[in-house]
């Protein structure tokens, strides 16, 4: 189970205005759902590694850290607000 | 399909402007009542068709796949198009450049209709959580298509596209494939190029193609196939992938039994037994065999997929894309514009990834299931050694109706219950239609292979094809 306090933790984390209505659909939703996986715990996991990502073989790809012709100002361009060639936010501190 | 029209194509039969137009009708027609389209790129269609008809005039040669009209869906980014991945949060953002595949497919001469609706970023398995309103199943129009390529599989089956590209993270090609009866397949995980696909879990995502014949499939997934730079997940297929398989004689294919349980609906099951036996007839040799944690695959999926979609949703924050709600604070920019713009079912993934990845949960969550999915892909790999395909129902029911499970998040995911292990595995597999039920509405029936065994997956779908003959009615 997950409690309300929780359920409003988790939406600060994630970055979600919920409404009341909201917390209270998902503390109910999130708990059934984590106690289908709750499952998990009876698999016996001792020495066995973890599966990082989905490729059959990892290997590391080591490449020049180069810029590419991609038009930054299309890029820019599709900010909600920008000003010249930059983003434009709220003042962070 | 594509061979025929290609074939008219060069002996000028048709023109690829008629071909185009005859699609395009067809979407004016139909379009208004299925929304598989959430836009309709009509202009751009005629103009590739016209430089295809050109090159045909003046006798050059054209590839397999110019001026086959097809559709990609709303998750991949297509330059100077809307590209919205089914969400309100980029309706009216421009993709700034193209994915890989689609690059790709412009090489060969493709002519794009548009951009197919989908459930919202990729997230679902009915279509009903897209922003731009649910998708009909064209066999039924109370019932859904499936998802999370909803509008990929209907446009398809509707004739309102010759192919589609979708994305398969946990099923959502080959299970909207099986619920429109048309042919859905996951290729091997990085064989196709991630580059320009709007990320959901970036460890499962796979671009996957849907068409109304295997050899369809086949020949787009050549084109489209192999190592990219800008993706350094892909790759090249091992071995050439070239298959040996002429028929079934002498095939090993394995029936998993725990894809046969209470719970899969009766006619399917009853459907792929028979699909099985017919295997049998043209000389397979049946075996049954396990994979014991199949049970627990789509618990580690519904850990692994809402942990890195809940990452790589972080971006859309009403700063760099798309829509945004204005605030005060900064914080407040990020928490409302999120709110407002994002779909239930993404919030609540975002909620569901945010809490495994939190601190003390970890390891009781996203590690727990890393390990769980080592397993599950040694028991295919034991399996493999055994048998050369799997065959599987590629889902447990048909179609349901539209609103169904739409309050029931996990009666919902449990749809998905075939189809993740392959994505877990990052094995390839592929749907095709297998039958009907009573009130007449498709099923399809899944094979699983090794990793790189794509051709042989072909050759032995296609010949299963032949025999069941309900692909492309």
């Amino acid at each position: 189970m997950i409690t309300k306090e929780e359920v409003q933790h988790i939406a600060k984390l994630a970055r979600l205005d919920l409404s009341e209505q909201e917390i209270k659909k998902y503390q109910e939703q999130l708990g059934n759902i984590l106690n289908y996986v709750e499952k998990l715990q009876e698999v016996n996991t001792d020495g066995i590694e973890t599966s990082d990502g989905g490729t059959r073989d990892l290997e590391n790809v080591w490449g020049l850290d180069e810029g590419t012709d991609n038009d930054y100002k299309g890029l820019i361009g599709m900010a909600p607000d920008s000003y010249s060639s930059q983003v434009k936010v709220k003042k962070v501190l | 399909m594509i061979k025929e029209l290609n074939q008219k194509l060069i002996n000028k039969k048709i023109s690829a402007k008629e071909l185009a137009e005859q699609y395009l009708d067809r979407i004016k027609e139909k379009d208004s009542e299925l929304n598989t389209y959430i836009t309709v790129t009509e202009k751009q269609a005629l103009e590739q068709a016209k430089y295809i008809d050109k090159h045909i005039s003046e006798n050059k040669e054209i590839s397999i796949l110019s001026g086959i009209p097809a559709s990609i869906k709303d998750v991949i980014m297509t330059e100077d198009i809307q590209t919205t991945a089914g969400s309100k949060i980029l309706e009216k953002y421009i993709a700034p450049y193209n994915a890989t595949l689609v690059n790709k497919l412009k090489e060969q001469g493709l002519v794009m209709l548009g951009k197919n609706n989908c459930d919202e970023f990729a997230m679902g398995g009915s279509g009903e959580n897209s922003g731009f309103g649910p998708t009909k199943n064209p066999h039924d129009l109370n019932r859904v298509p499936g998802g999370s390529s909803s509008g990929s599989a209907a446009a398809v089956a509707a004739d309102m596209a010759v192919y589609a590209i979708g994305t398969d993270t946990g099923g959502s090609v080959r299970q909207p494939a099986a619920f429109c009866g048309v042919v859905g397949f996951k290729p091997t995980y990085g064989a196709i190029s991630r580059y320009g696909l709007i990320a959901m879990a970036s460890s499962l995502d796979q671009a996957g193609i849907i068409t109304k014949t295997v050899e369809d499939a086949e020949i787009v997934f050549n084109n489209i196939k192999g190592k990219d730079k800008l993706d350094s997940t892909s790759i090249d297929l091992k071995d050439g992938n070239i298959s040996d398989v002429k028929d079934l004689k002498g095939i090993k294919i394995g029936i998993p039994k725990e894809y046969f349980i209470d719970g899969l609906d009766k006619e399917i099951e009853s459907s792929v037994k028979d699909t099985i036996k017919k295997a049998e007839e043209l000389g397979a040799e049946i075996i049954d065999v396990s994979l014991p944690n199949t049970e627990y695959a789509l618990a580690v999926y519904y850990i692994i997929m809402p942990s890195e979609a809940s990452a790589n949703l972080a971006r859309f924050d009403g700063i760099r894309y798309g829509q945004k709600q204005d605030a005060e604070k900064l914080f407040d920019v990020y928490a409302k514009s999120r709110a407002k713009y994002l779909g239930d079912e993404v919030k609540r993934r975002i909620m569901l990834g945010t809490y495994a990845l939190s601190a003390g949960y970890y390891d009781a969550y996203y590690k727990k299931a890393q390990q769980v999915r080592t397993l599950i892909k040694q028991d295919f790999n034991k399996v493999f050694d055994q048998v050369d395909i799997l065959i599987t129902p590629t889902t447990p029911t048909p179609a349901f109706k539209l609103g169904e499970k739409i309050d029931d998040p996990l009666t919902m995911y449990l749809e998905d219950i075939f189809t993740v292990p392959v994505n877990v595995a990052g094995l390839p597999a592929i749907s095709i239609p297998c039958g009907k039920t009573k009130d007449n509405l498709p099923i399809g029936a899944q094979i699983i292979g090794k990793w790189s065994s794509e051709a042989k997956i072909f050759s032995i779908a296609k010949n299963l094809e032949n025999v069941l003959k309900y692909t492309n009615s």
